[in-house]
């Protein structure tokens, strides 16, 4: 008889390899799926894993697992602190294009201006965008004690039919024959946010690894990181260690949406271009994934992101060459999330193989 | 620029590579916004890219990804089959018009075409077909098919090429209906049946008993099913798994005579960069099969607009027709223009009688 037993302490070295048993039981259970469907299972596999990073092309798509990872990681970084304390910000995707909408208005203001003072400026409106999104739920949670998860979900759907708005008024291009969307502010160097475009370098990976840098050091040698796990872990002892609930609120929600906004910005003025509907292809969601994926910890959820852009980019890869449908893909990324957080299970439990008892 | 090198440098190496052991395998690629079993608009797109290995058999290999973003995803998705050596890329929808420019200026070996933009390049070609002369006659349907003299219309993005269409199909049934009245909602997308349906069953609890779609899903046609006595027609696809009630008739886009004359182009040694906006004379839209819930009196004045589209004795926008403010657009028996001022490439605005304002 196979059963579960609760673990005295939770395993410390678990959490570090159940994501590599996860990724191989997703091979094994995606080259199934793979091969059910007719195509070569190993070949697959080796398209989605292997090719993006060390195939015949890795050139071009090495760089772009960075630009494809940089705005998880720099929204995940940020909801990581949130999830620690126990502040559920779920409305990340709302900031992200709040930041991009406020960041890209401050570019097209200038237009055409050229001046290296525009760029900062655009990151600094994105980031105050983005707070002030984030600040709408934290607010109402502070002084009404409304529940951040709904409000924050909620305030995506208006944020994208702002988004909508912009696309077809206020931030129009007045060249564009009348169809929607903004100027390009990409291929302008002054409110462009790429470094060199050739090698798939922004801003924003720059920007992200800034991020993982100050988090590490704010969760795990500042008084305030530990503030923000003594609240998740333990409220009430929170509370009578002095730690002041209402500014960790403020805090967290701030900083998410802060760097969520950033993180817009240097994906509208870099990859994506251009304000236009549809803009936002879920990035903010995507990165509650990584948060969780990568264990709420900063390098954790660098490698999070990458692996997750490696299915996507993988994902790609596979159905244009092996003419597999999207959705195997789908249910492909589905699988190695499945399989993360199932096997999570073991970091407090453990199979236990009892001798048959006779009844 | 470094980029530009690379790449060059890629395809170069690769077209070297290729040209030894493939000489006479055209590799041809497609870019869908939707799945393909979507039963509209990618549906089409891929009917045509079969049609394309059909005819060339092992002269040709396709390949496609489905299901791409309009921005900065779909970028890659392009380069990538560019970097895999596709002599001939369609992307199909019209958020791919940046990514497409961009990615071509990178291959210039690479011939593309990109379906209903209006950015063309020397390896860039555009093509589109004229649906609002679809529209005309599922206007000139619509009209008299409505007992409460509302149409609702499920409406995708305000670009020309949707805007057109609620125009077309607008005067057309005020022609046979003065009573008539259009009620639009905005999806703001190709694709998402759960907000189609959405959009379906408000109109139709708005009182609309005709439903018009101009996004790619089958679930309209599903939900005026379930309403009973509601009107549709079946868009980009035949949509016949609704027929013959509720859905009537169709537009159906056949992309597959262009894929493959653009295929030829490129094992020629022919193709050249071109703009082309067909309609139904040529064979791009087409109208699907009326279904008996057309009484036969209007069917037969139908199709007598349909063929009248087709040999080109009418046009779709003949005036006399004022802009929704009441300002004149087109004269007493002249036609719209395609392009320049107030012509159909870039209309952005209702025409009189239609109320509400295209968003903003």
């Amino acid at each position: 008889m196979i059963r579960l037993e609760k673990r005295p302490m939770p395993s410390r070295t678990l959490p570090m390899i159940t994501p590599v048993i996860a990724v191989i039981i997703t091979m094994i259970a995606g080259g199934a799926l793979f091969a059910v469907l007719g195509k070569d299972p190993i070949e697959a596999i080796r398209t989605i894993f292997w090719d993006p990073v060390f195939g015949e092309f890795a050139f071009y798509y090495r760089p772009q697992l960075l630009v494809k990872a940089a705005p998880l990681i720099l929204i995940a970084i940020g909801l990581s602190l949130g999830f620690r304390a126990g502040i559920w910000n779920i409305g990340a995707e709302g900031q992200y294009i709040m930041g991009a909408i406020t960041g890209a208005a401050v570019g097209l203001a200038f237009y055409p201006t050229e001046s290296i003072f525009i760029f900062p400026l655009m990151v600094v409106a994105a980031a105050i965008g983005g707070w002030a999104w984030g600040m709408i739920p934290a607010f109402l949670k502070v002084r009404f004690g409304t529940n951040e998860i709904l409000v924050s979900l909620m305030l995506v759907y208006v944020a994208q039919n702002l988004l909508s708005s912009m696309a077809l008024g206020l931030l129009k291009n007045p060249e564009g024959m009348g169809f929607p969307g903004s100027r390009n502010i990409a291929t302008n160097a002054s409110t462009s946010s790429w470094i060199n475009e050739a090698a798939g370098l922004h801003w924003g990976i720059v920007f992200a690894f800034i991020a993982v840098i100050f988090a590490y050091i704010l969760l795990y040698r500042h008084i305030l990181g530990f503030n923000i796990q003594l609240s998740g872990e333990a409220p009430r002892a929170a509370r009578f260690a002095g730690v002041n609930p209402t500014r960790l609120i403020l805090f967290c929600l701030g900083v998410s949406g802060a760097l969520a906004g950033m993180a817009g910005l240097f994906e509208v003025a870099g990859p994506a271009g251009q304000i236009k509907i549809g803009f936002n292809v879920g990035y903010g969601f995507t990165a509650i994934i990584v948060a969780f994926l990568g264990r709420l910890h900063p390098v954790g959820i660098v490698l999070a992101a990458m692996l997750m852009a490696l299915t996507y980019i993988g994902g790609e890869l596979a159905q244009g060459t092996l003419g597999l449908p999207s959705a195997a893909i789908q249910v492909f990324q589905g699988m190695l999330l499945f399989f993360l957080l199932a096997l999570d299970l073991l970091t407090n439990y453990r199979i236990a193989i009892l001798p048959r008892r006779a009844f | 620029m470094k980029l530009t090198k690379i790449l060059t440098g890629a395809t170069l190496a690769l077209g070297l590579a290729t040209t030894a052991m493939a000489q006479d395998k055209t590799k041809v690629g497609f870019v869908y916004v939707g799945p393909v079993g979507d039963g509209g608009w990618t549906y089409e797109h891929n009917k045509g890219r079969l049609a394309v290995e059909e005819a060339f058999g092992d002269k040709v290999e396709t390949t496609f990804v489905e299901n791409v973003p309009e921005g900065a995803d779909a970028e890659r998705v392009i380069t990538q089959m560019a970097l895999q050596g596709a002599d001939l890329i369609f992307t199909t929808s019209f958020g791919y018009m940046d990514p497409t420019i961009n990615v071509a200026a990178k291959f210039p070996d690479v011939k593309f075409e990109h379906a209903t933009g209006y950015k063309q390049a020397d390896n860039v070609s555009i093509y589109s077909a004229r649906f609002y002369e679809g529209r005309a006659v599922q206007g000139h349907i619509a009209g008299q098919m409505t007992k409460t003299n509302t149409i609702g219309y499920i409406a995708s993005f305000p670009i020309p090429e949707v805007i057109r269409g609620i125009n077309s199909a607008y005067i057309h049934a005020k022609e046979v209906n003065p009573d008539v009245e259009f009620k639009i909602i905005w999806a703001y997308t190709w694709f998402d049946p759960a907000k189609e349906a959405d959009a379906a069953t408000a109109l139709i609890e708005q009182g609309a008993d005709v439903i018009l779609q101009h996004t790619d899903s089958t679930a309209p046609q599903a939900a005026a099913q379930t309403a009973g006595n509601v009107v549709t027609f079946g868009q980009a696809s035949d949509m016949s798994e609704y027929a013959p009630f509720p859905r009537v008739s169709s537009i159906i886009d056949d992309w597959a005579p262009y894929y493959i004359a653009r295929t030829q182009a490129v094992m020629d040694g022919t193709w050249e960069s071109v703009s082309t906006w067909d309609g139904i004379g040529a064979g791009m839209v087409g109208i699907g099969e009326f279904s008996d819930a057309i009484p036969a009196d209007v069917a037969a004045s139908a199709m007598a607009l349909k063929e009248s589209l087709a040999d080109g004795s009418y046009h779709a926008f003949t005036g006399p027709l004022n802009k929704q403010d009441g300002s004149a657009w087109l004269a007493e028996g002249e036609t719209a223009a395609d392009y320049g001022d107030g012509g159909l490439a870039g209309m952005n605005f209702y025409l009189e009688g239609i109320e509400g304002s295209i968003p903003q």
